[in-house]
């Protein structure tokens, strides 16, 4: 690897109160996968903005194939060959997939032509692909095809890839690493940008390190241990959540057969969910994104109500009451998206503790709030679950994500639940964090609760669940003890890779 | 009901359904880039008076259309300030402009009460408007009534088949995404206002120069409203906008027929019909919940703030 494609020199971008990188310089070549590593908010993010041209850099310097590179916009990066994956799908749910693609590339063909050559590129990938199907009605595995193969109809030089696979089950990310390991033959250069180190170790040539916005670090993946490339994001040593040995505990919560209708055009139809969680366990939930995590939630949250005979805790029939006084019976929830459904984004973090809190905390006796015992409460959280805060008074959004996402796990967690449904409990956490998360819903399980556990980081339900099911469709399949399960047997559980088997037969 | 004349009720259904066919063709493009503009009413009135000023002072309806059009628009571009640049609630800056609306065209059009505007002449096409029937109720009309059908049209064919149109589609769908792709979210918004304040501005002024001619303060009558509802019961399709607003039109027109025939029914009951029917038949038609919100844009009404 003697040639560059594209040299970083001391790129800077500074927001109002945080450095977002600080001299950042590396390089890559033509072909050469690089994996670009760091907790939240070490500036990933920024720095690929940079490169794809949505955020101009204050300082420092650019060069793809020895000339200045300064993309003003988008738009030029496409031109001189630079794409970009995003982590947060950039697609439009109610258009097609050829409007999709077409709306990604500066000359559109017309519209048969470019049906064509969608169908010529996704075969030559193994990526199969209708033009004409909704980009709504996809699955999150087939809606990165639809980002990927935009990108592949512009031939680029370097393809950029933001937490790729967060979203698939692990045939999908196979399948995805093939796609990418014969681009890179072909010499094409990818940016890889992921959290999840098995996979960098199995897919890329070199790393950089990127901590708090500066370079810490660079490393060959393949020559390096996970944990040594995990302790040098986070600059600290890393300690695993214990597991304690667990005796059988009574039957708590019990799903009889429930079914929901989507209440949106995008949403999944629950089918038939039956399910028994015992005191003191942790049930883990897989499964992609979309597939009925979030009305499976809102079922045990109480937002969407069941007809009687459907949800049980300790015998009692709760299917048809209302979130307040499931909570008043110990049932909580935590659910996935923390702006605007865990919390309100513009109160404060003390009043966010009330509208969950109020309740089994008694902290609105007969109907007047207690400001100081609800005060005293948010302390707690933040007290017990490290939130860093510079006090109890700031809105709930001025928190980063991952602060956010231990207040609210931990709101729930202190209210001491006999039932608590989480979703995504260490989205977008860094893993120091995480490890305090997950540890705290162990020992709740440890006192005899019944923890429910819905995740697509199948690691993180590896770690703690003791059972296992996946949700594939708006179905349930039966659950398994985590000890002994294989990641092919999750994979399947999970629905496999949707087709795609068939396609890399086929070549 | 033997008052009525059938050829003469289908003709000037058309009529009355035009004002609300522009305005409501306008604020469908509107709303399909995401915005919600609650000002139809307020650029309707301004279109009405500055439309029939601009048509006295020189004598020509032309020029009384185009000024309509640059009056809506300019109105159009107060809220696309506030709500775009400053990014101010869209709800509450739409009311405030039908109010500010209806207060500024009573203001300028205290010196045109009881002006008769110079008239706008119908096309003509000739032995072909001796048709039977065909020839009395579609082809002796004025110019802006097939343009409006020619509006819809464009817009139909806009929206579905170039590619501008599919970029105004998908920044309403989704802002953020249409962001990362590097459109330019605020200017596409800007252009949908602009157009749909021309739209409103020339529904105005069909009101006060051809359907009524002539200037009362507040003469739209909450024709902006049915419009916005139009759009939504419409489930944002253009043909569907066409048929809401003709079936408005033939039923304001018919239940005065039926006022005028003194048909044994409250005038109070038969005022509302139009309202009532249009809205009851497009619930009908729309009650599919699913489809309408595949077609409602998705990012309606929602502040963009290119944050990063």
């Amino acid at each position: 690897m003697t040639d560059t494609l594209l040299a970083l020199d001391g790129l800077t971008k500074a927001y109002p109160g945080v450095i977002a990188n600080d001299g950042v310089s590396f390089r890559i070549a033509p072909g050469e996968v690089h994996a670009l590593l760091g907790e939240n908010g070490a500036g990933k993010s920024t720095l690929v903005k940079m490169i794809y041209g949505l955020v101009k850099p204050d300082a420092g310097r650019m060069a793809l194939r020895g000339a200045p590179y300064t993309p003003d916009r988008p738009s030029e990066a496409r031109t001189n060959g630079v794409a970009m994956v995003f982590q947060h799908f950039s697609l439009f749910e109610a258009l097609d997939v050829a409007e999709n693609i077409a709306l990604g590339m500066e000359n559109p063909p017309r519209r048969r032509e470019l049906a064509a050559s969608i169908r010529q590129v996704s075969h030559d990938y193994g990526l199969p692909l209708d033009p004409a199907r909704l980009v709504g009605e996809l699955s999150a595995g087939e809606r990165q095809r639809v980002e990927i193969i935009r990108c592949l109809l512009q031939n680029p030089r370097l393809l950029i890839m933001d937490e790729p696979t967060s979203v698939l089950t692990p045939q999908e990310v196979e399948i995805l690493f093939a796609t990418l390991r014969k681009l890179s033959s072909e010499g094409t250069a990818i940016l890889y940008i992921s959290h999840k180190l098995d996979e960098i170790r199995a897919l890329c040539d070199a790393a950089t390190v990127l901590r708090r916005g500066k370079v810490v670090g660079t490393c060959v993946p393949r020559e390096t241990t996970a944990r040594e490339m995990a302790e040098l994001m986070v600059g600290t040593t890393l300690h695993t959540p214990e597991r304690r040995h667990r005796e059988n505990g009574e039957t708590l919560l019990e799903l009889r057969g429930v079914s929901l209708p989507a209440a949106t055009p995008f949403g999944t139809n629950l089918h038939a969910l039956s399910l028994k969680v015992q005191a003191g366990e942790v049930m883990g939930i897989g499964g992609v994104a979309g597939n009925g995590q979030d009305e499976f939630l809102s079922v045990l949250s109480g937002e969407s109500l069941q007809e009687p005979g459907r949800v049980f805790v300790d015998g009692v029939d709760i299917g048809a009451l209302p979130p307040q006084t499931r909570r008043s019976l110990g049932v909580l929830a935590a659910p996935e998206e923390r702006l605007g459904h865990a919390a309100a984004p513009d109160m404060t973090l003390v009043e966010n503790a009330l509208l969950t809190g109020s309740v089994r905390e008694k902290l609105a006796p007969h109907g007047l709030v207690n400001w100081a015992a609800t005060r005293a409460f948010a302390a707690r959280i933040i007290e017990a679950f490290d939130v860093r805060t510079p006090n109890a008074d700031v809105a709930a959004r001025a928190l980063s994500g991952g602060n956010l996402q231990k207040f609210v796990i931990g709101r729930e967690i202190l209210q001491a639940p006999r039932v608590l449904v989480v979703n995504q409990p260490t989205w977008g956490v860094d893993a120091a964090a995480a490890a305090t998360i997950r540890q705290a819903l162990l020992d709740l399980a440890g006192q005899g609760a019944a923890v429910i556990v819905i995740s697509q980081d199948l690691d993180e339900l590896m770690e703690i669940a003791d059972r296992f099911a996946a949700l594939n469709a708006g179905r349930l399949t039966d659950p398994r003890a985590t000890a002994g399960l294989s990641l092919d047997e999750i994979g399947l559980m999970m629905g496999g890779a949707h087709d795609m088997e068939v396609a890399h037969a086929a070549q | 009901m033997a008052g009525i004349s059938i050829e003469l009720l289908l003709a000037s259904l058309m009529v009355a359904a035009t004002p609300i066919l522009f305005a409501a063709i306008g604020e469908m493009v509107v709303e399909k880039s995401g915005v919600l503009n609650l000002g139809v009413e307020g650029m309707m009135i301004t279109g009405a008076i500055c439309g029939f000023a601009v048509a006295v002072e020189t004598g020509s309806p032309a020029l009384g259309f185009a000024g309509a059009a640059l009056g809506g628009a300019g109105l159009s571009l107060v809220f696309a300030l506030l709500t775009q640049v400053l990014l101010s609630n869209q709800v509450a800056t739409g009311l405030a402009l039908t109010l500010f609306g209806l207060g500024f065209s009573a203001l300028i059009g205290q010196g045109y009460v009881g002006i008769k505007p110079p008239p706008t002449g119908s096309l003509d096409f000739g032995p072909l408007s001796d048709i039977p029937l065909i020839g009395p109720v579609l082809l002796r009309h004025d110019l802006l009534v097939y343009v409006a059908i020619a509006l819809t049209a464009a817009v139909w064919a806009f929206l579905r088949y170039t590619r501008a149109g599919l970029i105004l589609r998908a920044v309403g769908e989704s802002h953020d995404s249409a962001h990362a792709l590097g459109y330019k979210v605020v200017r596409i918004r800007v252009l949908a206002i602009v157009f749909g304040g021309a739209m409103a501005g020339l529904g105005g002024a069909y009101v006060s120069l051809v359907r009524v001619p002539q200037w009362t303060e507040g003469m739209t009558a909450g024709a902006g409203w049915i419009a916005l509802a139009l759009v939504v019961f419409g489930a944002w399709r253009p043909w569907r906008v066409l048929l809401g607003a003709y079936l408005f039109g033939g039923i304001t027109v018919l239940q005065l027929n039926l006022q005028a025939a003194g048909v044994r029914v409250p005038v109070e009951l038969l005022s509302i019909s139009p309202y009532l029917i249009t809205i009851l038949v497009l619930v009908v038609m729309s009650s599919d919940r699913r489809r309408v919100a595949l077609n409602a844009p998705a990012a309606l009404g929602r502040v963009f703030h290119a944050s990063s």
